[in-house]
């Protein structure tokens, strides 16, 4: 199977090799007009096909490294470091993007099948798509390259001869990946970086081929759209994975790796924003196009720091030389896409200007900004270690204080303007409009101050600024305001409608949604996002307790108490664990027992932690096993309240469901009239 | 004589406030619970788990351990915050600091995004007014009229025509 591994993926390298030089080379007849044997139309054809053909390369190849660990092959080097032979079939199916060269993999397969359905719906605009899809083959040459030389999943083991001695068992896999979401948190998180590729191809492509009109906006949409949900599942699945597996009660620590993922989410997001302006005004051109050659740069950009060890991490991929591979291809993109934009610069001239300060399009404006600056500090407090090394030969930490302390403010100016950008007018306002649409959201956000300050949440402790509660104070008081805003806009357009019809005010926000699923589908998404932003303030009132607990003592923990009613072992083939039974209380009646655990696989002799969580609208009590004391033998429990926790899983679920709404297609006021009778 | 009472009062009743801020502020530091729960929380843990001090949840970890109990000793002993720090960057290197310091060219990691962020917002708003200040002077066009009657045409035939939205 290693064999056919290897031969899938050259084939596949050779397709996509084949995909980007005919189609470059038809594009290039068609756009001088030069005479050739065989028609550029036809060599474009051959380019798309071999396009599709690279996908089943790749498919194949994807498909012999899952036969290799379901067949426990173990004389290929990555089955051997990433799977055993007790190891449950789902996550074996897991160590496919569990190691550096099974994540190359899923990456190239990714690409193959974005690029696929590009290359079969290529009938909408077959000049465009050709560009796509060469950039899009320019990009798979460079990871099938690597998946060829120095990083192949199919390596056999050194000294390996067919036939010879095998080891019985594998290392099997990372048992901080032995959970269900890592099942989808990687692939989730893949398809939305990979995703990024497309509506960058698309950009480069419409740029190099001056295509006229937005047309390339609208197409790319929906991919972008689609891309955007993808990371957005997967960043929120690694935290709800963090929270759940690694037992220290957060759910992000500013890890490289979690930077790397979240500095593309935050340009893309810019993306989505700044190019309405360019939809509905011919706006933001050239800006346009550098966000999203940014935001695919910085795919990549993760990936090298990460996977070229320069920074730590704790989902290290380890020191490697693909790095330098990586170095030089984002060196060859931001080349081309340098070249392109002085090429055809004149092609990204606006066709107006702003008008004011204070209008959409400025609150757009600032709304990029504000997201950039965000991306900006989290690359810059990423490379920073690297810089001082570098200037002063004196590496640093750069953790989760600095973060908090430069990211929150940037954060709550976001907050405030996702409140004020939609309630503000195209083009330019009047200081009446302002007053008339801003009363109420302040008017709630004073009253939210005052609650706040009301139940206890102040900005001060013992006599000193207490900068959580300061920051909880505000986001809570923002978002109240945030909330106001965007439910009046809900409001006022579903009177009108109800009015009109005669129908009640529900019937009218629903169809006020239909008729403009991406305006309502992205309030619904700043929805999200507020909830999100609430859940996170809650971080602000955390508490915790620890204590050894022999059978019958108790930890309290506000408003709760745990009695300790048994502890024991078990064990199966794939690990052994122990946990403890506690006995939960709430006002002297028992609500529930809860089992945290903490298990040891065989395979790695590694260790994992399970942590007990019961979950309610208001807080999370999240339970710990920590080991065992030495010296007694009694488990250690460490029990958290983290308030307001499931808002951040209800908020994204929002954010989901919003994106999903802005994808379907508005229906015009005399259809959704026709639906109804 | 009666003008500048009324001034110096206030000054007196402003000075007082002051100081009672600068009390309220000092007094927030002393309680050693909250001391050894903020300094956990700005300290690394050395074992290589890339946790904070006080979040690191490993049994058994004989470096958090360890560590653990020397900044016990030293709240106790007396020893300042900045004291504390310095002492532990001494001993372990600066990368047991969860955070660059304000010195040196530590500085610059806590000034440049801000800067940045200022620069870009300065910058921005600059624009924005000499855009719409150009505009009130001259409502010329940016493109030619036949140039910007097609391309509306195409926004036309090709927009969505929704008023906003992702």
């Amino acid at each position: 199977m290693a064999t056919f591994g290897s031969l899938a993926l050259l084939i596949a390298l050779a397709l996509a090799a084949w995909n980007l030089l005919a189609g470059a080379l038809a594009l290039r007849l068609i756009a001088t007009g030069q005479q050739a044997s065989i028609s550029p139309e036809r060599l474009a054809d051959t380019a798309r096909r071999a396009g599709i053909a690279g996908f089943a390369a790749v498919t194949a190849a994807a498909f012999a490294l899952v036969w290799s660990v379901f067949s426990n092959d173990f004389s290929i080097a990555y089955i051997l470091e990433h799977s055993n032979r007790a190891l449950p079939a789902a996550y074996k199916f897991s160590a496919l993007w569990s190691g550096q060269e099974g994540s190359l993999l899923l990456w190239a397969w990714l690409l193959g099948a974005y690029g696929f359905v590009l290359r079969l719906t290529h009938k909408r605009d077959v000049k465009l798509y050709s560009y796509a899809g060469a950039i899009l083959a320019g990009i798979q040459v460079f990871f099938l390259a690597i998946l060829n030389f120095p990083a192949s999943p199919f390596a056999l083991l050194p000294g390996y001869q067919p036939g010879g001695p095998l080891p019985a068992d594998g290392n099997g896999l990372n048992p901080l990946l032995q959970y269900p979401e890592m099942v989808i948190h990687p692939p989730m998180l893949y398809l939305g970086y990979v995703g990024f590729s497309v509506p960058f191809a698309f950009a480069l492509g419409a740029l190099m081929m001056r295509y006229p009109g937005e047309k390339w906006i609208k197409i790319t949409r929906v991919w972008t759209l689609w891309t955007w949900l993808f990371l957005t599942l997967g960043i929120f699945l690694g935290m709800h994975w963090a929270y759940a597996v690694l037992g220290w009660g957060g759910y992000w620590s500013w890890d490289p790796v979690e930077n790397a993922s979240f500095m593309p989410w935050l340009t893309g997001t810019a993306f989505l924003h700044s190019v309405m302006m360019q939809e509905k005004k011919g706006m933001m051109k050239g800006w346009n196009v550098w966000l999203i050659f940014s935001t695919f740069l910085l795919t990549l950009l993760g990936t090298l720091l990460t996977r070229a060890g320069l920074v730590s991490s704790v989902h290290a991929f380890a020191q490697s030389s693909i790095g330098t591979w990586f170095l030089i291809f984002m060196g060859i993109v931001l080349a081309v896409c340098i070249f392109t934009y002085i090429l055809h610069r004149d092609h990204l001239k606006s066709e107006h200007h702003l008008e004011s300060l204070v209008s959409r399009e400025s609150s757009f404006l600032f709304n990029n900004l504000v997201l950039l600056a965000a991306c900006f500090l989290i690359l810059w407090g990423t490379l920073f270690p690297i810089l001082s090394e570098y200037v002063v030969g004196n590496k640093v930490t750069v953790g989760a204080p600095w973060y908090n302390r430069e990211a929150i403010p940037i954060g709550l100016f976001l907050l405030f303007l996702t409140g004020v950008g939609p309630l503000l007018p195209w083009r330019s306002t009047s200081l009446r409009a302002i007053r008339r649409n801003f009363v109420v959201p302040i008017a709630v956000l004073w009253v939210t101050v005052a609650v706040c300050l009301g139940v206890g949440v102040r900005p001060w402790k013992d006599g000193a600024v207490d900068s959580g509660n300061l920051y909880a104070l505000v986001a809570f008081a923002l978002s109240a305001a945030v909330l106001a805003a965007i439910g009046s806009e809900f409001l006022r357009g579903a009177q009108v409608i109800a009015k009109q019809s005669g129908r009640g005010l529900i019937w009218g926000k629903i169809q006020l949604i239909r008729r403009n699923t991406r305006r309502y589908g992205g309030y619904i998404v700043h929805i999200g996002v507020v909830i999100v932003i609430v859940g996170l303030a809650g971080a602000a009132f955390d508490r915790n307790a620890e204590s050894e607990l022999s059978l019958n003592d108790k930890l309290a923990v506000a408003p709760y108490s745990l009695l300790q009613v048994g502890a024991s072992q078990d064990s199966n083939a794939n690990y052994n664990s122990e946990f403890a039974l506690l006995d939960v209380y709430r006002g002297g009646k028992r609500l529930l027992q809860m089992s945290p655990e903490k298990r040891v696989f065989l395979a790695s002799e590694q260790p994992e932690t399970r942590v007990a969580i019961h979950s309610v609208p208001g807080w999370d009590l999240y339970v710990v096993y920590e080991g065992t004391n030495p010296a007694t033998g009694q488990p250690i429990i460490k029990a958290f309240i983290k308030p307001l926790v499931s808002w951040i899983w209800a908020g994204v679920a929002l954010m989901c469901l919003g994106t999903l709404v802005a994808l379907v297609p508005s229906v015009k006021p005399a259809a959704a009239k026709g639906g109804r009778s | 004589m009666s003008a500048s009472n009324p001034l110096i009062s206030w000054f007196r009743v402003f000075q007082a406030g002051a100081l009672a801020v600068a009390v309220c502020f000092s007094l927030g530091a002393t309680d050693a619970g909250s001391r050894f729960n903020d300094l956990g929380h700005r300290l690394m843990c050395t074992c290589g788990c890339a946790q904070m001090l006080g979040e690191c949840n490993h049994v058994g970890c004989q470096e958090s351990g360890r560590e653990r109990d020397e900044l016990k000793a030293a709240i106790d002993k007396g020893s300042s915050d900045k004291e504390i720090l310095a002492s532990f960057a001494a001993k372990y290197g600066a990368t047991v600091l969860a955070a660059p310091t304000t010195q040196g060219f530590d500085l610059v990691a806590w000034i440049a995004p801000f800067a940045v962020f200022a620069a870009a917002l300065l910058g921005t708003v600059l624009l924005v007014r000499r855009w719409s200040v150009g505009r009130t002077l001259a409502e010329a066009p940016l493109a030619d009229p036949a140039t910007q009657s097609l391309r509306e045409q195409i926004r036309r035939e090709t927009g969505s025509g929704e008023d906003g939205g992702f």
